[in-house]
């Protein structure tokens, strides 16, 4: 795996009133892998993803995406910027007065000079890679289920085979088997296509299966960072927490306690 | 990208360079207007960047061709080129049967059957929201005072410097209108009675009506159909909370009470503005126009002002919520039913308005 950063996270801090989601935090994120953002509800991981997008300033400190410094872009050089990466929102987001295959064809319309034909084929093909039924095309995104949303949104977010995927949950909503299905895509994908994919999960088995770095945000702060074996190996409350090493025995007493 | 080679035997298309999404355009453009004759060979052994629009290209074209009866051939395909292909084309191509489109008169017959039927389904709301007010004023503590509180604010309070604003200008135009007329047979005097008749009877309850219907129908229709978008109805039913009680009933009563009141501030601000043009125009004293108005305008006319007030404002909330329930999950939705609640809205009071006219005619009031 090469080590290139593409996306650096240095000192940012943000805050939401008096709130401080972050607190001077670093990260980097290189080349070709797949970096989860993870951490308990509310410990800014979206907030995180929304400053990578350029949807959301922090208050201090530098973010460089694919060697820019984003704080100090013209409007078509964050243009150019946009069209690199694919995001997957938490709730879909798909534009709810066109079809599914509208909403990825409109990418291609905008960007692209591509004949119709071609076009007819890469939305099937989309369509099709996520795992959606051919005529899911047809379907308006308020006839779709959570799982369809998410897939249909995923099928956008690849439109422009971008070269860097943002998703955010991704697998939350699917049901375990389609989980890991999306996994084994994502996972592929990146190989086949050298993704770098930027993910927030609470998933552990995609964790577990298909991340190669992640950072932990608790408390304001990036925890740990690094691979599972990593992370694993600093001690520390949260950290035990989140992959249940103390916490589940205990929790396990609780509950036959109250059974006994 | 693609060089066409044209040998005796057959056709070489050689691929070559990065065929990925932003490439492709000219490629594609190409293969769209050739027309193979001969046997064809794709050779993709000099492709040196490859994406899922690249594969899906050599998939689209090489079909089609094959499509066309003419043989086609792959060459030069390595592993990487392979792993994408089954990733990307793990099933048999397919093709979903496009939605079928109707005909403009299946179309008009199904909107006017659906005209029909909204009809019904108004009435049907209105049905509802009624049993449930029966229902509400058995247990009145289940009235929503503090909403009803709210919205007499938003629609009323706030409203009041867009409808004085309106009604002073109409009050002006009148006047100036009327005396232009008047003054050929030196009627000057009669303004009185045309601005205190025409505004107190049938433009102030009309004005009103209109600022209110664009400014609170249309905000009704949007707040019910956002909230029906984001699901709070549905949760809002889940937990027992009554659509018409917590949403529609709250409305509809503030307009009513607040309906009147804003009918007799526009009178006011009505007379007012008549007032002002009769003094520059025709030299009538504000105390002068008072003492003939008082005289000229019998209550009647006044007191039928205002009753229209609770009719309208009863039009304008029920037709406004009813569109809001009727908006559905897409963003779209909400324009347009927002536009078709003003409309009805504007539509119904000028109705209600005309048949008033009819009735209080035969009855000679
Ligand atoms: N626009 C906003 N205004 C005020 N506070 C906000 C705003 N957006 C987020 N926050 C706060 O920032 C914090 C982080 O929110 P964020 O959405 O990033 O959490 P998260 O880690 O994605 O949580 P989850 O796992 O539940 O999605 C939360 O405390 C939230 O209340
Ligand atoms: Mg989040």
């Amino acid at each position: 795996m090469s080590s290139q950063p593409i996306i650096q996270v240095q000192d940012v801090v943000t805050a939401f009133g008096d709130t401080i989601v972050h607190d001077h935090i670093n990260c980097t994120i290189h080349e070709h892998e797949i970096y989860a953002l993870l951490g308990g509800s509310g410990s800014g991981k979206s907030t995180l993803l929304r400053e990578m997008i350029l949807l959301q300033r922090p208050q201090s400190g530098t973010i460089t995406v694919l060697g820019q410094n984003i704080a100090t872009l013209s409007p078509e050089e964050a243009q150019n910027l946009r069209q690199k990466w694919g995001v997957l929102f938490q709730s879909g987001a798909l534009f709810s007065s066109l079809t599914v295959g509208q909403n990825i064809e409109l990418l291609y319309r905008e960007y692209t000079d591509l004949p119709a034909n071609l076009i007819n084929e890469l939305v099937k093909l989309k369509i099709d890679i996520v795992g959606l039924p051919a005529h899911a095309r047809y379907l308006y995104p308020s006839q779709l289920s959570g799982g369809m949303v998410k897939r249909a949104a995923l099928a956008r977010a690849l439109a422009l085979d971008p070269k860097l995927l943002f998703l955010d949950e991704p697998t939350s909503g699917l049901d375990p088997f389609s989980a890991r299905q999306f996994d084994t895509l994502i996972y592929q994908l990146r190989d086949l296509l050298g993704l770098t994919v930027v993910m927030v999960t609470h998933d552990l088995d995609t964790i577990h299966h298909i991340v190669d770095r992640f950072a932990l945000l608790g408390e304001a702060k990036v925890v740990a960072e690094g691979s599972l074996e990593e992370v694993l190996a600093i001690n520390h409350p949260l950290i035990e927490y989140f992959f249940q090493t103390t916490v589940q025995t205990s929790h396990q007493k609780e509950i036959h306690g109250i059974q006994s | 990208m693609l060089t066409i080679i044209d040998d005796p035997a057959h056709i070489t298309l050689q691929c070559h360079g990065v065929w990925t999404l932003p490439n492709l355009a000219a490629v594609a453009q190409n293969l769209e207007l050739f027309k193979p004759l001969k046997p064809l060979r794709w050779d993709i052994s000099q492709i040196t960047e490859l994406d899922s629009a690249g594969i899906a290209l050599l998939q689209l074209y090489y079909r089609n061709f094959e499509n066309q009866g003419v043989v086609s051939e792959l060459v030069g395909t390595n592993g990487t080129h392979t792993k994408l292909y089954s990733l990307l084309y793990k099933h048999p191509h397919q093709d979903a049967p496009p939605v079928k489109i109707h005909s403009w008169l299946h179309n008009l017959g199904r909107e006017g059957y659906e005209n029909i039927q909204g009809v019904g389904k108004f009435l049907a709301f209105l049905g509802e929201a009624f049993v449930l007010l029966l229902y509400t004023l058995r247990y009145p503590g289940k009235i929503r005072y503090h909403s009803i509180m709210v919205h007499i604010y938003t629609t009323g309070i706030t409203a009041l410097p867009i409808i004085g604003i309106s009604a002073f200008l109409i009050g002006v135009v009148i006047a100036f209108q009327s005396l232009v007329q008047l003054q050929k047979f030196g009627a000057d005097i009669f303004i009185v009675d045309t601005i205190g008749i025409s505004l107190t009877r049938e433009l102030a309850p009309l004005i009103t009506a209109i600022v209110v219907a664009g400014r609170s129908g249309s905000a009704f229709t949007a707040q019910i159909g956002a909230m029906k978008m984001t699901q709070e109805i549905d949760a809002m039913r889940t937990m027992g909370f009554d659509p018409f009680i917590f949403l529609v009933w709250p409305r509809v009563f503030a307009l009513i009470l607040v309906m009147p009141l804003l009918i007799f501030f526009a009178d006011l601000i009505g007379i007012f503005g008549g007032m002002v043009v009769a003094k520059a125009q025709a030299n009538l004293s504000f105390n002068e126009f008072l003492y003939r108005l008082k005289g000229a305008l019998a209550i009647k006319h006044y007191v039928i002002g205002i009753v229209k007030g609770p009719f309208f404002a009863f039009l304008i909330a029920m037709a406004s919520t009813y569109r809001g329930f009727q908006i559905s999950l897409n963003t779209e939705s909400i324009g347009h039913y927002t536009t078709v609640s003003v409309v009805n809205s504007i539509f119904l009071v000028i109705a209600c308005d005309a048949l008033f006219s009819v009735l209080l005619t035969e009855l000679k009031l």
